[in-house]
């Protein structure tokens, strides 16, 4: 059994959870790895322990916790793994020169605005997410499989535009779904 | 590998010492304290076998009461009875305008800090209200268990923010209770509700109380309790089915808006009142006689639903929304849990059902599961379990966030995080030489600072003096396991360090939490005076009822006029100083009243014997 102690917090994600390195990975291997670490660093478990014990394990707690949502979404798991491999992420340079891209992200934007105007409001809302999933199914497709040629062979430059596109499309549909919960309203 | 502990001869290592802990369930209509004893958690009765607590305070002249008693005096003295005070907790004296108009309250008047309610007995916080219920229900424990609590679990809403938990955590202090956790209140009711059912899965926890709404998506694994997201309206519940009820009857009697405060007190009392009768009945009905205004009316189960529908559409939304912050699909979720009061109204039931295309489970009494949940974490964070493999991951329900330039919110840590957790973010100067940065916690989903809860601010001072950009200042939020935040600020460069426990801008200081906590060593006086009060009361009750029990039976017979007049005025004075607070009158009362009865009982008992004898043969009677 793991102690509070035994925990290295110089391994990587991955190395934390005990589940092999890529983009590719099994869900609920993660989550059950999860709950096992968290069953013995989660502050609960130190109720009455000393007062150094407990910040240790909010401190671990919290760690674990981290690297859990960094891997559960794919987006967060993908740019990790980028980092991992030397690459760092830069959300302030997210800038896409993609002209087709930009024209396509103007007309979902439009199909959102105009949601509660038609006739079927919740019909036209599930088709535009329905429609910017499928985009973003595209681009998951892509990133897989460039992750399993791995990097140096790997187009880094496209992947990264990859990651940004998503980030895109993730505020789209998150755009989207709160026009859907206002119709409720 | 653990290694085998070895005693000295003679000395066995000490027997596992069962600690007490009890979970407290502190709702805005009724409180309950729950326990585990001997494995089974339950709650807990006061002496006359009631479980629930109403969450009402009445401030008499003589002292503070609490519960059912106290609530007595609400129609009458509504403005020294407090109720639904849970509403206020962790507000500021400014959000009152939002809320305000409708509390029957005085508040003396403050623009900012805690509200303070003006009463009979002085001035008090919504925190120290909560104090009082906190008490009582220490009290009822530790009488019941036969010991000092070694500490308790309370729940509040999972919507509640950063500063209603600081709230909630401060009463707890002023009542003397060592808080183990507190815990969020569907979280509890999973807890009780999948160690009965002893199954795994998704579930989705429906929690509609008297002032708060909360829906949580849990998965449950094998003991462990993950919280996907959570969401609700922590300004939504029953008091609002019975505020629209008493508007409807406002607008068809003929009532003005500016009606007296105990007016407005009799009309919410009834609509309560219908809205419980219309969950058997298709139709209840009304009569108002008071201030002038008579009115009888009617109203159906069918017109209640239209009344209702808009609030609890608004529920289903917040469903949806989580349903979707858990990110998973609607047909996921096994089972749907149903707790709080709210939850009995069939049109609630109706709708969730529907929504969630599943018969909502309700065999746990909506009442009692938050805190039977509660107690069963308190006994394990008690230690009382150390081989229990139970664990509960919680999420915190608003985003974290800090101001930047232009009146924007960054949000540092995202809502349906899982707790503890930590982050970081980097921040510069924006001036050259600039040697302090102003730091502004926040909370809340909306871009603008004016949109979002306020919750601290402070300064990191004494950075050296750089160009514009090249400081570089990491900002550190922390949230412990009780969904409550810490904040930190450093200058990398410099290892200039600044570091708050955020205490929202209208919470106590620890300067008022000290004064409380003094005038609360007074109290523990006064709770003695509680508890004597309490058993002369069950004294005075039990005399009152013998002695009618007998006067039915043979008073007439036995007593003349003169002493039946006698007997009748102590008898009278015990019944009017039991109602009060006074346990020392109270033990006067009954000590006259037994004296004066003296002849009365030695003839019955007389009486008795002969009546007893008579019939029988002097050989039978064996003395």
């Amino acid at each position: 059994m793991t102690e509070l102690s035994d925990m290295d917090i110089s391994q990587n994600y991955f190395e934390l959870f005990d589940i092999p390195v890529g983009f590719e990975l099994d869900l609920s291997m993660l989550r059950r790895k999860y709950q096992e670490l968290q069953k013995v660093t989660h502050p609960d478990r130190y109720a009455s322990a000393s007062e150094q014990e407990r910040l240790l394990s909010v401190q671990k707690a919290a760690l674990i916790n981290d690297a859990f949502t960094t891997l559960k979404h794919p987006l967060s798991r993908a740019k990790y793994l980028l980092q991992l491999h030397g690459v760092n992420y830069d959300d302030e340079k997210n800038t896409i020169a993609d002209g087709a891209f930009l024209m396509q992200q103007m007309e979902l934007r439009e199909a959102i605005a105009s949601i509660p105007g038609t006739k079927d409001p919740y019909g036209a809302a599930a088709q535009v997410i329905e429609e910017i999933e499928k985009h973003m199914r595209g681009l998951y497709g892509f990133l897989q499989r460039e992750f399993e040629v791995l990097i140096p062979g790997a187009p880094v430059e496209e992947m990264l535009d990859a990651i940004r596109k998503l980030q895109f499309f993730e505020k789209l549909r998150h755009e989207a779904e709160l026009v859907e919960s206002k119709l409720d309203d | 590998m653990a290694l085998l502990q070895i005693s000295e001869p003679g000395q066995s290592a000490a027997p596992h010492q069962h600690k007490l802990a009890a979970g407290i369930d502190l709702g805005t209509t009724n409180s309950l304290v729950a326990s585990v004893r001997s494995g089974v958690a339950e709650t807990l009765a006061d002496s006359e076998g009631k479980h629930i607590l109403p969450s009402v305070v009445h401030y008499a002249s003589e002292g503070v009461i609490v519960g059912e008693i106290g609530l007595k005096h609400a129609v009458k003295d509504p403005l020294n009875t407090l109720s639904s005070i849970k509403r206020l907790m962790g507000r500021s004296a400014n959000d009152l305008n939002s809320l305000g108009s409708q509390l029957p309250y005085e508040f003396v008047d403050e623009s900012a800090g805690v509200p303070r309610i003006k009463t009979r007995r002085g001035d008090v916080s919504p925190i120290e209200v909560s104090a009082e219920i906190l008490k009582v229900l220490k009290l009822r424990a530790e009488e019941t268990l036969g010991g000092e609590l070694s500490g308790v679990v309370i729940t509040v809403p999972a919507y509640f923010d950063d500063a209603q938990r600081q709230a909630t955590k401060d009463a707890a202090r002023i009542a003397g209770l060592n808080l183990f956790r507190l815990l969020n209140e569907p979280t509890a009711a999973a807890v009780a509700y999948g160690l009965d059912k002893r199954n795994d899965g998704t579930i989705a926890i429906y929690d509609f109380g008297g002032g708060t709404f909360d829906i949580s998506i849990l998965r449950l694994n094998k003991g462990v309790f993950e919280v996907l997201a959570t969401g609700g309206d922590s300004a939504l519940g029953g008091d609002d089915f019975d505020r629209v009820i008493a508007q409807w009857i406002m607008g068809e009697a003929g009532i003005k808006e500016d009606a007296s405060r105990s007016m407005m007190r009799r009309l919410m009392e009834e609509s309560r009142r219908v809205k419980e009768a219309l969950t058997e009945n298709a139709q209840s009905e009304i009569s108002i006689e008071q201030d002038e205004i008579k009115w009888a009316g009617v109203l159906t189960r069918d017109l209640l639903n239209e009344l209702l529908a808009p609030l609890v559409r608004k529920t289903i939304a917040a469903c949806r929304r989580t349903i979707r912050d858990a990110g998973i699909e609607k047909r996921e979720v096994d089972e749907v849990v149903m707790v709080g009061g709210s939850t009995r109204v069939p049109l609630v039931r109706t709708l969730v059902g529907e929504f969630f295309e599943c018969d909502p489970l309700v065999d746990i009494d909506p009442d009692k599961v938050v805190a039977i949940g509660a107690s069963i974490q308190a006994d394990v964070l008690a230690g009382n379990k150390p081989d229990n493999e139970m664990l509960l991951l919680d999420v915190i329900p608003l985003s974290l966030g800090i101001e930047t330039m232009g009146g924007l919110v960054e949000h540092i840590i995202p809502r349906n995080t899982t707790i503890p957790v930590a982050r970081a973010q980097e921040f510069t100067t924006f001036k050259d030489g600039q040697t302090a940065l102003a730091v502004h916690v926040l909370q809340g989903e909306r871009d603008l600072t004016e949109d979002c809860r306020s919750l601290a601010r402070f300064e990191l001072r004494g950075i050296p003096p750089m160009v514009a950009g090249s400081a570089r200042i990491r900002v550190t939020y922390q949230v412990d396991a009780d969904g409550l935040l810490s904040v930190s600020a450093r200058e990398q460069t410099s290892g200039v360090e600044s570091h708050i426990e955020v205490k929202p801008s209208y919470g106590l200081s620890e300067n008022e939490i000290e004064t409380m906590l003094r005038s609360s060593f007074d109290h523990a006086a006064q709770d003695m005076e509680m508890r004597k009060l309490r058993e002369q009361q069950v004294e005075a009750d039990r005399e009152i009822e013998a002695l009618k029990a007998a006067l039915n039976d043979d008073g007439d017979e036995l007593l003349s006029a003169e002493e039946r007049t006698q007997i009748d005025k102590a008898l009278d004075r015990l019944v009017q100083t039991r109602s009060g607070v006074d346990a020392d009158a109270i033990k006067d009362a009954i000590e006259n009243l037994e004296a004066v009865c003296v002849g009365y009982v030695s003839r019955r008992m007389n009486s008795n014997i002969k009546r007893a004898l008579s019939g029988q043969k002097v050989d039978d009677v064996d003395i």
